[in-house]
């Protein structure tokens, strides 16, 4: 699948709690938690995001809680991936499982900037920034977890085997 | 190449000889758990995937801890959603406002997660159960689900960093110091997808509160899990709860560590993360003249009978500053039922403190002392991020329950010596 958009971009350490505020956890509506996607950090987001758009951030993006509002509230505001430098171990898990595309790309981030028209083959990984023409190779799933990407999520692929 | 303690933990329920760091490994589950925010959404995936059934009932809990008692109608209408799933479902580990208290604290006092289990919660702070000697983790709503479908879950086999704790903890100094130093020192992502195993002569000083305080915020650092392992402390809380057998792992001598820390607990000083990550760490010559307008002493990490006894022992005799209000959370009915009984409560109230039941509240800037504008906190729970408390410009400083008492009389961030 190719995907291509327009960058937001954030720093180091993003963390589940400005991506979703838990003031806003009592529901688990998903377009209730988009329309407070990044709130706290960026007001403008909700109102700028188009479907398709990038996300770009930098190291152990998505720490903090558990909670799979947070990448729910991102896919459902239109983000159609998300690269970061690193990944918070428990967001990485949800957002395979619930099917948001994420790639570790470090090179990526370091050259993307706020703004730039990104568009990636997600299954080859291959990132390229449109508007200065760099291109990009994100590290390859594992097999195993490439498996539930291409199933459709963790629940589809239990549920086939 | 030998096992760390937590990879001896999964190997076993893989059903495997051995396994190695990186390895993909499908492991069976001796717990799994939800609380009212994270269980709804597992609801949804598990109706989603039209399950007949949950596959082990008696393996699941779900602790309506976090919005409860029921803040709004919308957290409200969540717990009435997973009272009608555990129902339906014969979840019999379901607790509600009178039998619940948070979850870290009330699984452990419960006796359903105990030494040698594998666990996965959907809530970060699951790691807690290390302090048992358990591999435990946190995980988000679909794995929960899949979880409640299959009994089994997918783990990466961390890599680990061991944490040696040498020699007896100075005054004044807990379990949060020793975490918040650690965290200090490696950073927010310094065990990101590893283990932290704490060993060393230093944690037969460790209470098993403080033992679960230390493991509750691995995740702080990033890390899968934190773990202990089995001494007479640990045995000696499993004895009378834990009913299932006791299984004590030890990592081999020539496991692999990708890093050796020694933390000398004797040298350590009252340790303090100013906002907005817990990696912010100050000791007192670097803290300032902070004014705080309240003080939180409770949630998963701090609300054990223990952290109770810290704060009534720098309360008693003595005033919450004028400005400030305190507000003491014990985290489980029993705790709660045991400071009452001690006396602890005529203490918080007589320095003009208050005591809520059990919840995880303002840990979250759920409910039960939210703050506004400006406004700054000092905490003994595990988060100082953004907005974490309440409005997106207050602030947050993480402390022990020594320093949260002593700032609560002091009215502005305080050490225990200074009042």
């Amino acid at each position: 699948m190719k995907v291509c958009g327009t960058v937001f971009k954030y720093g180091n350490d993003v963390d589940t709690d400005v991506i979703i505020p838990a003031r806003y956890l009592n529901t688990s509506s998903a377009t209730e938690l988009a329309a407070h996607c990044m709130e706290d950090i960026d007001k403008e987001f909700v109102h700028k995001v188009k479907p398709g758009d990038i996300m770009v951030a930098g190291d152990n993006f998505g720490c903090g809680s558990s909670r799979e509002h947070a990448p729910i509230a991102i896919k459902t505001s239109g983000i159609a991936l998300v690269i970061a430098n690193s990944f918070a171990r428990i967001f990485y898990r949800n957002s395979i499982n619930i099917g948001l595309p994420i790639l570790e790309c470090p090179e990526a981030v370091a050259a993307i900037s706020a703004g730039d028209t990104v568009s990636c083959d997600l299954a080859k990984g291959v990132i390229v920034d449109e508007t200065t023409g760099r291109t990009f190779t994100a590290e390859p799933f594992p097999p195993f977890i490439q498996n539930i990407i291409d199933k459709g999520g963790l629940i589809k692929s239990i549920s086939k085997n | 190449m030998g096992m760390t303690m937590s990879q001896k933990i999964l190997a076993a329920h893989a059903h495997l000889d051995s396994v190695k760091a990186g390895q993909l490994i499908d492991a069976e589950l001796d717990m799994v758990l939800g609380n009212d925010i994270t269980s709804p959404v597992a609801v949804k995936v598990f109706e989603g995937a039209n399950a007949p059934c949950i596959c082990c009932p008696e393996k699941v809990s779900m602790v309506m801890d976090h919005f409860t008692p029921n803040k709004d109608i919308k957290a409200a209408e969540q717990v009435k959603t997973v009272r009608n799933f555990a129902n339906k479902y014969g979840v019999k580990n379901f607790f509600d406002v009178g039998e619940m208290g948070i979850e870290h604290a009330l699984l452990p006092e419960k006796g359903l997660v105990g030494a040698g289990d594998l666990v996965i919660g959907a809530d970060s702070h699951t790691c807690t159960y290390g302090a048992l000697g358990a591999f435990s983790t946190g995980v988000g709503s679909t794995d929960m689900a899949a979880g409640m479908m299959t009994n089994k879950c997918w783990f990466k086999v961390p890599s680990a960093i061991k944490f040696v704790l040498k020699n007896k903890p100075a005054k004044y100094i807990c379990g949060k110091d020793i975490i918040l130093h650690i965290i200090g020192l490696i950073g927010v992502d310094g065990a990101l997808y590893k283990s932290m195993e704490f060993v060393g002569d230093g944690i037969r000083y460790l209470s098993i509160d403080d033992r679960f305080t230390i493991c509750n915020m691995a995740i702080e650092a990033g890390a899968k899990n934190g773990i202990f392992p089995v001494d007479d402390v640990t045995r000696e809380y499993l004895n009378g709860r834990f009913t299932r057998e006791i299984r004590a792992y030890e990592a081999d001598a020539d496991a692999e560590y990708e890093r050796t820390i020694e933390v000398d607990l004797s040298a350590l000083k009252p340790t303090v993360a100013f906002p907005h990550l817990p990696e912010n760490t100050r000791t007192p010559e670097a803290w300032g003249d902070v004014k705080i307008d309240q003080v939180v002493i409770g949630s998963c990490t701090n609300g054990h009978i223990s952290d109770l006894r810290i704060a009534a022992d720098i309360l008693r005799g003595r005033k919450v500053a004028k400005g400030v209000r305190c507000i003491v959370i014990p985290a489980t009915n029993t705790i709660w039922k045991q400071a009452m009984h001690e006396g602890l409560f005529d203490v918080f109230i007589d320095a003009g403190a208050v005591v809520s039941t059990p919840t995880c509240g303002p840990c979250l800037g759920g409910h039960m002392g939210i703050l506004a504008a400006g406004e700054r906190a000092v905490a003994t729970t595990n988060r100082n991020f953004v907005g974490r408390m309440g409005h997106v410009d207050s602030e947050v400083y993480l402390a022990s329950p020594y320093v949260a008492a002593a700032s609560a009389v002091a009215g502005k961030l305080a050490s225990p010596d200074e009042i």
